[in-house]
């Protein structure tokens, strides 16, 4: 791999900018891997890097059926936080925070991760008394949280309307110093580039058609539009389609896709200095170092796969966005899409071993899976490698569905995060 | 947004409606009879369908009934509608 530096640059620059190699190659399938990872997608590419550089495994592969990052990666909003309530969500999310912070260096590729900060808007009295208890709760966990009352709130993001005379006044908010954005494409990128150097063969346009499993049950390998590949281990990391990719293994999983959808603006001067976020009123916003105004919307309320959404979703969205902001009611949208979600009874994800020896997934992030992507990769390698999960990933079982032991976020946020 | 034919009061815009989730889940007889996993396959399993879908909707906005549905879920394309009760009927 070649090395990016400010040298680098130049003497590319020196070269008219006629050398530089592509990123990762493009390998034909070999017969047989150590193991396959089905999904590349940030958590899955990553999980690929993990296995390769901490756990030795090179003779492996990621089979993505569309192109990399193409599905929810380069979907998301790009929000970075761990403010979860719950002592396992915390640690969980954290773990994923502190691996961004040094991300763009262990890669060598440039992230763009902006701790900006995400403040959490309270609208009603039971906002405030909520998001009081994350911060109490977040802080005795080792993770930063503060409260601000509406006028620190203005103070540290100016284009918010904190008077009376919306429909729910800001009444405080919760600020994660820590949290922020980084370049969704990036991480993918940064992810493959890396794990390509360590000899991990990345295979786009190679959809699995079904997992094969031996006279024990143990996967034996999977079948692939590109032929059958013999395999021992096979990580699942498909998001919305997880549950698709799961029954080729004869597995049902706890899971439904809804269709998530998100929007862009005509690019505009920064202005917008943190991510906002209001559950309440269910605005979602930030500014992209390009200057377009970046919003999500909510989940449809049914299932399906086709990545979009109904428009009164978007505008439901973007009318709590205009009284919140009163200057982007001239603001114009450029681009609007979806993404499928795969969404948990619990709403919090799923990185486990499951019944079918060699059979690893990890999925049922939601609505918030791209924060988590390194912590989440990170800890998806080990389970996979050991054959058994990390200390942190391991309530994230499948057998909680059983047993009862939630780790209910639902219920924490009151709504979909 | 779906344009949704209500059994009983013919098509009428989703906002109308509230979803069900998937259809065709009884309840057990006598769920103190079942294992955890079963009672949790009752509860979460479910088919996630990529593909013809049928589905529980009820009319909250209107007529306030439970109806089914099927749907395309690779298109939102929708297929027909039931009765609660019906069985599900051959995908057109």
């Amino acid at each position: 791999m070649e090395r990016f530096s400010g040298l680098s640059l130049l003497r590319h620059a020196m070269g008219g900018h006629q050398g530089w190699k592509p990123f990762w190659r493009e390998p034909e399938p070999k017969p047989a891997y150590d193991a396959v990872i089905v999904g590349g997608g940030g958590h899955g590419m990553g999980a690929a890097y993990y296995l390769a550089k901490q756990h030795g495994m090179r003779n492996i592969a990621v089979l993505e059926k569309g192109w990399l990052g193409g599905g929810n990666t380069g979907r998301n909003t790009t929000i970075i936080r761990s403010n979860y309530l719950f002592p396992e969500s915390a640690a969980l999310y954290n773990h994923a925070v502190k691996l961004w912070e040094t991300l763009s260096e262990e890669l060598n590729y440039n992230t763009m991760f902006s701790q900006r900060g995400v403040l959490m808007l309270a609208h009603t009295v039971h906002d405030v008394q909520v998001f009081k208890r994350h911060v109490h709760a977040n802080r005795a966990a080792g993770v930063d949280n503060e409260w601000l009352s509406a006028a620190e709130c203005k103070a540290f993001c100016p284009p918010l309307n904190i008077s009376a005379n919306i429909r729910y006044p800001v009444m405080g908010g919760a600020l994660q110093r820590r949290g922020g954005t980084a370049r969704h494409d990036a991480v993918v990128w940064g992810y493959a580039r890396a794990a390509d150097s360590l000899g991990v063969d990345i295979i786009q346009n190679c959809a699995v058609t079904g997992i094969r499993r031996d006279a024990s049950g143990a996967v034996e390998g999977v079948e692939t539009e590109r032929g059958f590949i013999r395999t021992r281990k096979v990580g699942v990391s498909a998001a919305g389609n997880t549950s698709v990719v799961m029954a080729m293994a004869g597995l049902r999983m706890p899971l439904e896709s809804f269709p998530l959808q998100a929007l862009v603006s005509e690019p505009v001067k920064p202005d917008f200095p943190c991510v906002v976020m209001s559950n309440t009123i269910h605005a979602y916003i930030s500014q992209s170092d390009k200057g377009e105004m970046v919003i999500g919307a909510g989940t449809d309320a049914y299932t399906s796969y086709t990545q979009r959404g109904a428009l009164h979703m978007t505008s439901h969205t973007l009318d709590a966005i205009c009284e919140l902001v009163p200057m982007y009611r001239r603001l114009r949208m450029l681009r609007n899409w979806g993404g499928i979600v795969d969404t948990t009874p619990d709403r919090s994800p799923i990185i486990a071993k499951t019944p079918v020896p060699g059979l690893y997934v990890n999925c049922g992030w939601g609505t918030g899976g791209f924060k988590a992507t390194p912590g989440s990769a990170h800890l998806f390698a080990h389970t996979i490698a050991k054959d058994e999960p990390h200390p942190i990933n391991a309530p994230f079982s499948l057998e909680r569905f059983t047993t009862g032991r939630f780790i209910d976020e639902a219920a924490a946020a009151a709504v979909a995060h | 947004m779906l344009l949704i034919p209500c059994p009983f009061c013919g098509p009428r815009p989703e906002l109308e409606f509230r979803y069900g989730g998937q259809a065709h889940i009884a309840r057990p007889e006598n769920p103190a009879a079942l294992s955890d996993g079963e009672w949790a396959e009752f509860l979460y399993l479910r088919d996630n369908v990529r593909g013809v879908h049928a589905e529980r909707w009820r009319h909250i906005h209107g007529c306030a009934r439970f109806f089914n549905m099927l749907r395309d879920t690779t298109t939102d394309r929708i297929l027909t509608t039931y009765k609660t009760g019906e069985p599900r009927p051959e995908a057109v």
